[in-house]
């Protein structure tokens, strides 16, 4: 929790968002742009920098939670050092995709969507990376590795530890 | 760079142009799109750069990174002018051999080159290769030839003459008229013909109207979309630009996902580059048209890349789908009338402006005209995105362009038209693939996605995952489309799960004619395709399911069992120290035996056992064989025993 805390004290702090915020200042319909800016920024949105988006951009806070929550793209929650994303399209479904997943949950003990304790590995699932010659696909902080079995999923997250 | 104020202006700059390039001056080209990128073609490129410069050929080489060339498969591809020589798989270590080979001293390297698997002949061009042979790329051809980072590059290959044609020869209501006669129809899904669009947009009342491309590429398994954008934005600009012209628009957005972070990148350079041209911005080349565009990035939601829900995300709103009582082409972005088309259709409007309706008419069926580019994936030797005439069959495209499958596996299905198409069986090779035929045999067109199934596919699981993506991204705001997919979800799952009940079939019908003839949106309308479709083709893989207990593909987890014969295996621990499970029990010269409560059921068994043991099966639908007696585990070798 105390971790937590930080991160967002950090996030809040720091003079990035208020320049995000600049560029679109009055702006309601600039929304999604301004959230996804942010998000890119710190990986996450901290309660602060909602309030900070609410006031400047003149949107209700609760507008800001239904977008935010509606989006694959946002969190938030802080996540992982290392962002791990499996790719589930249907050309990486039909050669295996979900045995790869399967492994990755056990490995990490977390499902798609969460962070492990220690904050090291986020996991997620995605719908087609648009690079299917190469599924099953696993990519790790944008390194692809393509054509996983099963058996090389852990030497690939040993790898990031 | 001066502005271009008028058509003849143009015609001078790309005279221009074209004298200042050496056509038979050596250039590498690379592909450099994403799936190209994700096999390695940023460090070949530095490594080429690096080469030129070593082997002191600076200045008498081009280097240009292009597009996305369509043979993912085979990435990255570099493709050597003037002599048009294309090496496949090129990595780092290759690139020395290339430039010493083959700037140098004009020789081939054969070893980098295709190699046609039926003949085992080596080819040279890539307009030689199978896989190319039979395209027709009219759209996506000038891909491989552009750095969308350079204007230049589009506007030596004849960029921007079908707007300067538009704007200086023909009134809007004749672009409009060329348009309509062309029969040039919506690619991203539905197939409804541009022209009406347009005519609907340009009649609707007020004076501020907007053009949007759709680049909100969401169906599984195509990319069609996100590599024209990539590989050649200014096409897709020009398009809009003769659009917006056509149907008295002042301002352009282009709605791209976030996902596709180099389509955003590219397509953000080549507005500026067009703007200081003056391809966009006040008083278009010279003929007092306006138009700007701006760039909205999509936070990822299948949902909002349909139409009345991308306006709505345009607004900055959450993208949900209304009623399309009154069409968006009246009222869309701001109330305000809006045009949307996706970036294939945009970017196949200049070429029918530059080269009539007539020649387009020419191209494909009698209800589907011009081509339609395809991304080939899934169990197909030659994945990667194809351009063909519509009308040609699907035995030409998966056997012709896509050699087939691989393993000598059998085919079984081809699923087209992502969440919302359906799976076409073997019977139907021979159909012809348009809007229509498509449709007629239970799926559609969508964008081109085109998902190749060999027997080890199973349908009911197919159909289980388009649902499980559709319950996903259904935006919930009606209760046929939310409920409707829920439900048939939870059926299909457990039917998968050999829980299955007779009547269930029955069930996931009646559902999928509720939620069709209820649902807001096109998500919840066709959501039941996927499942008829297999129900249609497939039933008695949903009947094995349910009344055996048995996935005849060895696909649903809760269904196989996998199982180490004690007669073939050798003892020889691959399998032992592979299983990420630690589920075999065994030993140095013992008989492996897998843990069934352990298993996982990962398959990683059955992939690292030799095949000259192949010791290890699937099992379904029948109890797995009590594991062989401890004291019976300790294998003896002939050798040994003599």
């Amino acid at each position: 929790m105390k971790q937590e805390e930080k991160v967002e004290t950090e996030a809040a702090g720091s003079g990035k968002i208020d320049q995000i915020i600049d560029k679109y200042r009055g702006d309601a319909s600039a929304l999604i742009q301004v959230l996804l800016e942010i998000q890119r920024e710190h990986h996450w949105l901290p309660k602060e920098a909602l309030e900070k988006v609410s006031n400047e951009l003149g949107v209700p806070l609760n507008q800001i939670q239904h977008v935010a929550t509606f989006y694959k793209a946002f969190s938030l929650v802080p996540r992982g050092r290392h962002e791990i994303q499996v790719c589930m399209g249907t050309a990486c479904h039909i050669r295996g995709a979900p045995r790869i997943l399967d492994v990755v949950e056990n490995l990490l003990g977390i499902h798609p969507g969460e962070t492990d304790l220690g904050l090291t590995f986020s996991l997620e699932t995605v719908n087609c990376l648009g690079c299917c010659a190469m599924g099953p696909v696993m990519v790790v902080d944008g390194k692809y590795h393509g054509k996983t079995v099963p058996a090389n999923v852990e030497g690939v997250l040993k790898s990031y530890d | 760079m001066p502005r271009v104020s008028s058509a003849a202006e143009l015609e001078g700059l790309r005279k221009d142009i074209l004298s200042r390039r050496e056509p038979d001056k050596p250039c590498i080209t690379l592909c450099s799109g994403t799936a190209c990128h994700a096999s390695g073609s940023t460090e070949v490129a530095a490594s080429i750069e690096e080469e030129i410069k070593k082997q002191g050929l600076s200045g008498k080489v081009d280097f240009r990174r292009t597009g996305c060339h369509g043979f993912c498969e085979k990435g990255p591809i570099i493709v050597v002018h003037p002599e048009k020589i294309c090496y496949l798989q090129i990595e780092p270590k290759d690139v020395p051999e290339i430039v010493s080979q083959t700037i140098k001293e004009k020789k081939v390297v054969e070893r980098l080159l295709y190699t046609d698997p039926a003949t085992n002949e080596k080819i040279i061009h890539e307009s030689e290769i199978p896989f190319y042979k039979n395209q027709e790329r009219i759209v996506f051809g000038s891909n491989g030839e552009i750095d969308p980072t350079n204007i230049d590059d589009y506007l030596a290959l004849g960029g921007y003459s079908g707007l300067a044609k538009a704007l200086s020869q023909m009134t809007p209501e004749q672009v409009l008229e060329e348009i309509k006669k062309s029969n040039l129809r919506g690619r991203g899904g539905g197939g409804f013909p541009a022209g009406r669009k347009w005519e609907e947009c340009r009649n609707a009342p007020g004076d501020i109207k907007y053009v949007i491309v759709n680049a909100d590429e969401g169906d599984p398994g195509a990319y069609m979309d996100r590599s024209l954008l990539e590989g050649n934005p200014h096409s897709v600009l020009e398009g809009l630009t003769i659009g917006a012209y056509a149907i008295g628009a002042h301002e352009g957005y282009i709605y791209v996902r976030q996902e596709y972070p180099l389509a955003v990148e590219n397509v953000g350079i080549a507005i500026e580059q067009a703007r200081e041209y003056g391809f966009l911005g006040e008083n278009i080349l010279g003929s007092g048209f306006d138009f700007t565009i701006k760039v909205h990035r999509g936070a990822g939601a299948f949902v909002s890349g349909e139409s009345s829900a991308l306006m709505t995300a345009i607004e900055g709103r959450v993208g949900e789908p209304r009623p399309k009582y009154i069409h968006t082409a009246i009222k869309g972005v701001r109330d305000r009338p809006s045009c949307l088309n996706n970036v294939e259709t945009w970017a196949t409007v200049p070429l029918i402006i530059s080269k009539g309706a007539e020649w387009f008419a020419g191209l494909g069926t009698e209800g589907s005209k011009g081509t339609k580019i395809f991304s080939l994936v899934g169990k197909v030797n030659n994945t990667g995105l194809v351009e063909v005439p519509m009308g040609i069959t699907l035995r030409d495209i998966i056997y012709g362009l896509g050699g087939g499958i691989p393993g000598g596996k059998k085919f079984k299905a081809v699923q087209t038209g992502g969440p919302s198409g359906g799976c076409i069986p073997e019977e139907q090779l021979d159909m012809q693939v348009d809007f229509d035929q498509l449709a007629k045999a239970g799926s559609m067109m969508g964008s081109g996605g085109m998902i190749v199934m060999d027997e080890d596919t199973c349908m009911v699981d197919v159909a289980r995952y388009f649902l499980d993506f559709l319950s996903d991204e259904s935006c919930g705001k009606c209760v046929p489309c939310r409920e409707g997919i829920r439900q048939m979800l939870k059926i299909l799952t457990s039917i998968t799960r050999g829980k299955g009940k007779e009547g269930d079939i029955e069930r996931l019908e009646e559902l999928s004619e509720v939620t069709r003839d209820a649902s807001l949106c096109a998500l919840g309308r066709t959501a039941a395709n996927p499942v008829l479709s297999t129900i249609r083709y497939f039933r008695d893989e949903y009947e094995a399911h349910i009344k055996e207990k048995r996935c005849p593909a060895y696909v649903c987890k809760e269904l196989i069992s996998y199982y180490i014969d004690p007669e073939k295996c050798q003892g020889c621990m691959i399998c032992f120290r592979q299983c990420p499970a630690e589920a075999i029990i065994g030993g140095k010269n013992q008989i492996h035996v897998i843990d069934q409560e352990k298993c996982t059921k990962c398959g990683t068994c059955f992939e690292v056992c030799p095949p000259r043991f192949g010791a290890v099966s699937k099992m379904s639908g029948e109890p797995v064989p009590p594991p062989i007696a401890e004291e019976a585990r300790m294998i003896t070798r002939k050798s040994e025993a003599k």
